[in-house]
């Protein structure tokens, strides 16, 4: 199914089944623990416990390796490094190859496997390996090496500062101006499942039982890692234990468990030690970036320029946190532009709303001193700003675009009116109280995603495609889309996902999984509509399918009286003509935050949040509300306490545990609100819905740190908003 | 070394090696994946189950210090079938979405309001002689060793209230 013109109305709009608050049909199998995660396979028989040795240093190379007393430990059965692994390729989408040795390229690269019988056993011989290493100097210093770094694009190529109007003399003859500097840290997506595979071969085909987003990705660069064909290779991920982009890629769980079993002659199973984790996997980068504004007086944005620098391994890619900018908000003149320097730190890259997260952390910040330079409601400066249009394409609207109705109606519904705009003016007891706003902002991206729908004697409809579910709901809204379009009950549609061996979905990532992989589903749904009323001889374009019966005209038949003689399927793929370029496809929301800093220690407590989303059709509200959620609370712990420390004399992230590396926990988050604007958006996909659980995290830190300010009269810049960068500054107790 | 565990009212004897701990024993030994590993430090509580009816990091613990132990895990709360209330209540609020945390969650759950129900003091009390009571900031300083890094814990909170309530 090709979508070049905007949907019309369709099978989707009766919004008996979507649209509804359906308890996630995986339910019962994640509380139950019966969902089956990566490690946890039975099906390869008698599997050997694989051990990962990794590199302690971060530059540099391997001067020699000794293993003999790793081989001779008890219960090993193989030891795999670079040396025997035969060629090995490398995968564009990985910056860092998987396996070093003898060149290091980052602090805790593997550098080889070891396969034993227990996983005592593997642990204990790991630990036996003498390895001496010629440490290479790196440069692990973002600032420093930003000095130096040229301005490149979204890709990391040579480029140019992207200018609309003229930029300088705006921003120069600008009655009111804010010009600051903010820094976000390298963030870990800390997703509670470890990276974990099972590898078994049988002759020359490879099956792997792994965790990971992007099952097509995945299982194409495995085959061009191990040099073999992709066809070969059975890629698996049923059930996959979070992932926030950390989980986007073919990672070394996979390839050791892969040329482990090899060399072992049997199954293997490979999982990280969470300690082990932070290091050889990758994070959001760090960023320094440079916000600009000018506005006349009446709040006018007459300038807006925002400039990023972050680093990466030689080969990556740059932190595009100023692409919102370029969307967000009105002005004449603008300026984006990204640096990215070379730093020899672990790989950087996509986690949970790549760009826009750290992004919007800045500017919102700064959109909440210019309001304030201004003498102008934070709330009624972004509005008097809001665009309808791309601001450098003033011909391309926004296909939908809402941003003023989340901010007033979030306004409304959070008490902002009893905000007292002078900061450190509001107490309870011993604690100071604020609030603070935020836009939310994130494009909405289609893919081709494809799909496979049976439908047998007994009524049932079985959905097949290679479509992930990271706890985003993706089985049981593409349930509630078969359910819907076949015309049954949520319970008579099974969903199978996560495998090689179903059609090619758009996966799961920034936010583009659920709208283009149930469109995909859809699509297959209509082709099984139109073989059952051929095989019924209804009239395919007349033909209702609802309640479990399909009718034309006075005609009408049982669903699964079509497949009496034999299971009919249906499949199909969404694929996307030029609309997204037409119009400009994003998604909107405001977050609300109240916080209490207390005036003694200076630790903040997030008292109330609200978020207001406009997305597009909201699919499940109950799935959607809790990826929503989710990344508020994602978003708390980027403002308050998420922080990698660099070891700048070694080149490591030194608090790569989840016991250093804090996140939000229970005490640390209280009930949230979440509201979704009705919307269907007609040019996205024949669903008309768009993606939502980016958009949860953009603009949250934001919101935490104005509240802070109109907590505390104390203006950070400096993410986390950690007590010791403001407590000399909070307001005298006495 | 061989020993004995009563797992889910079950008696299961093993010969393990003095290294596994008791959640690798669980995992790996008995094929019980219901309990996660998520850390393997006692930093994250994914691995939480119950041991003579006190909960534990299991992987904190090796499983020879269990000779003869009752161990309750996610499997002998309840079954898909026959849901145990603290899991159906989890999925009436969606309380989880990757569910891998979820396990540990809901043996944590359970575990905190009999522990309010015991008159088990925590830091946030103020009056640390006063019964406890279930209220929403005092299960959520008690499931503070339970990392849900989907960020449910507005919806666990509200399935436990609800189960909470339910027992008067």
């Amino acid at each position: 199914m090709k979508f070049d013109t905007p949907a019309q109305t369709n099978p989707i709009d009766k919004m008996a089944v979507v649209g509804r608050p359906v308890d996630r049909i995986d339910g019962p199998l994640k509380t139950t623990g019966t969902a089956t995660y990566a490690y946890e396979h039975r099906e390869a028989i008698n599997p050997a416990y694989g051990w990962v040795i990794g590199s302690a240093i971060a530059k540099g190379t391997l001067r020699w390796l000794n293993l003999n007393e790793v081989k001779a430990a008890p219960g090993v059965i193989a030891v795999v490094t670079a040396q025997d692994a035969g060629p090995l390729g490398k995968a564009g989408r990985n910056t860092a190859k998987l396996l070093g040795g003898p060149e290091v390229d980052h602090y805790h690269q593997a550098i080889g496997v070891v396969v034993a019988e227990t996983l005592e056993q593997a642990r204990a011989a790991a630990a036996l390996a003498r390895v001496e290493y010629v440490r290479a100097g790196g440069q692990f210093d973002l600032v420093q090496a930003l000095a130096t770094a040229s301005v490149v694009d979204d890709s990391g190529k040579p480029s140019a500062p992207e200018i609309v109007g003229t930029f300088d003399t705006a921003f120069a003859a600008a009655p009111v101006k804010l010009d600051a500097e903010y820094t976000t840290p390298d963030h870990s997506h800390a997703m509670m499942e470890p990276f974990a595979s099972i590898a078994v071969w049988n002759n020359d085909e490879l099956t792997v039982w792994t965790s990971n987003q992007m099952i097509d990705w995945g299982r194409g660069d495995l085959a061009k890692t191990l040099n073999m064909p992709k066809e070969k290779i059975r890629f698996l991920s049923p059930y996959i234990g979070g992932g926030f982009g950390g989980k986007l890629w073919l990672r070394v769980d996979a390839v050791l468990a892969a040329l482990g079993a090899k060399a072992a002659g049997r199954a293997v199973k490979v999982t990280l030690p969470r300690p082990f984790m932070t290091n050889n996997s990758t994070h959001r980068p760090a960023t320094r970036q440079r916000i600009r504004i000018g506005a006349s007086l009446d709040g006018t944005i007459t300038a807006i320029g925002h400039e990023s620098g972050s680093g990466d391994l030689p080969g990556g890619g740059p932190e595009t946190a100023t692409a919102q900018t370029r969307l967000l908000y009105a002005g004449a003149n603008r300026l984006t532009a990204l640096r990215l320097a070379v730093l020899d730190l672990p790989e950087g890259n996509a986690m949970r709303a790549p760009g826009e997260a750290p992004g919007m952390m800045a500017l919102e910040i700064a959109m909440d001193e210019m309001a304030e330079k201004l003498g102008m409601d934070p709330v009624a400066f972004r509005i008097k700003n809001d665009t309808q249009v791309d601001p450098a394409k003033p011909e391309r609207r926004f296909s939908q675009r809402q941003l003023v109705r989340c901010l007033t109606e979030g306004a409304e519904r959070f008490g902002w009116s009893r905000r007292n705009p002078k900061p450190g003016q509001a107490r309870d007891g011993r604690w100071l109280t604020g609030m603070g706003v935020a836009a939310a902002f994130r494009n909405h991206l289609n893919g081709t995603s494809a799909a496979r729908v049976h439908l047998d004697a007994s009524g049932m409809v079985t959905v097949e495609t290679d479509m992930t579910d990271i706890g985003t709901g993706s089985y049981t809204i593409i349930a509630q889309t078969a359910a819907e379009t076949m015309g049954v009950p949520v319970e008579a549609v099974s969903v199978k996902l996560g495998s090689s061996d179903f059609p090619v979905s758009v996966g799961s990532g920034g936010q583009w999984g659920a709208a283009s992989s149930t469109a995909g589903v859809y699509a297959a749904c209509v082709k099984l509509r139109e073989a059952i009323a051929q095989k019924l001889g209804f009239d395919p374009a007349s033909a209702l399918f609802e309640g479990g019966f399909v009718r034309s005209g006075n005609r009408s038949a049982r669903l699964g009286e079509a497949a009496a003689q034999g299971r009919l399927t249906g499949e199909d793929k969404i694929e996307y003509g030029e609309l997204g370029k037409t119009w400009q496809l994003s998604t909107f929301g405001a977050h609300f935050v109240e916080v209490g800093v207390d005036a003694y220690t200076g630790v903040t407590r997030i008292r109330r949040m609200l978020a207001v989303c406009a997305a597009g059709r909201i699919i499940n509200p109950k799935s959607a509300r809790s990826q929503v959620i989710g990344a508020m609370t994602m978003g708390v712990g980027s403002a308050l306490m998420e922080e990698l420390v660099v070891d700048k004399r070694f080149g490591f992230f030194v608090n790569h545990d989840l016991a250093s590396y804090e996140v939000p926990v229970h005490a640390d988050i209280p009930h949230q609100e979440v509201i979704f604007l009705d919307e269907a958006d007609d040019k996205a996909n024949p669903m008309k819905a768009k993606g939502v659980g980016e958009l949860g995290l953009c603009g949250v830190g934001a919101a935490v740190a104005n509240a802070i300010y109109n907590a505390t009269g104390v203006r950070i810049r400096d993410y986390p908003l950690t007590p010791d960068k403001y407590l000399d500054k909070l307001p005298p107790l006495v | 070394m061989p020993m004995m565990l009563k797992v889910n009212g079950q008696k299961r004897s093993l010969s393990l090696d003095t290294r596994t701990t008791l959640l690798d024993a669980l995992r790996e030994h008995l094929h019980l994946t219901g309990t996660k590993k998520g850390c393997d430090h006692g930093q994250c509580g994914a691995c939480t189950v119950l041991v003579n009816g006190k909960r534990i990091n299991s992987c904190l613990s090796l499983a020879i210090m269990h000779d003869g132990d009752e161990i309750t895990t996610i499997e002998g709360l309840g079954t898909p079938d026959k849901l145990h209330p603290m899991q159906a209540a989890f999925v009436k609020h969606d309380g989880y979405q990757c569910g891998y945390c979820t396990p540990g969650q809901i043996c944590s759950a359970v575990a905190v309001l009999e522990e309010i129900a015991r008159g088990v003091p925590s830091h946030v009390q103020d009056d640390l002689t006063a019964a406890p009571r279930a209220t929403n900031m005092e299960m959520r300083e008690r499931m503070s060793g339970n990392i849900c890094r989907c960020g449910a814990y507005s919806n666990i909170a509200d399935a436990m209230a609800e189960v909470a309530g339910g027992m008067g």
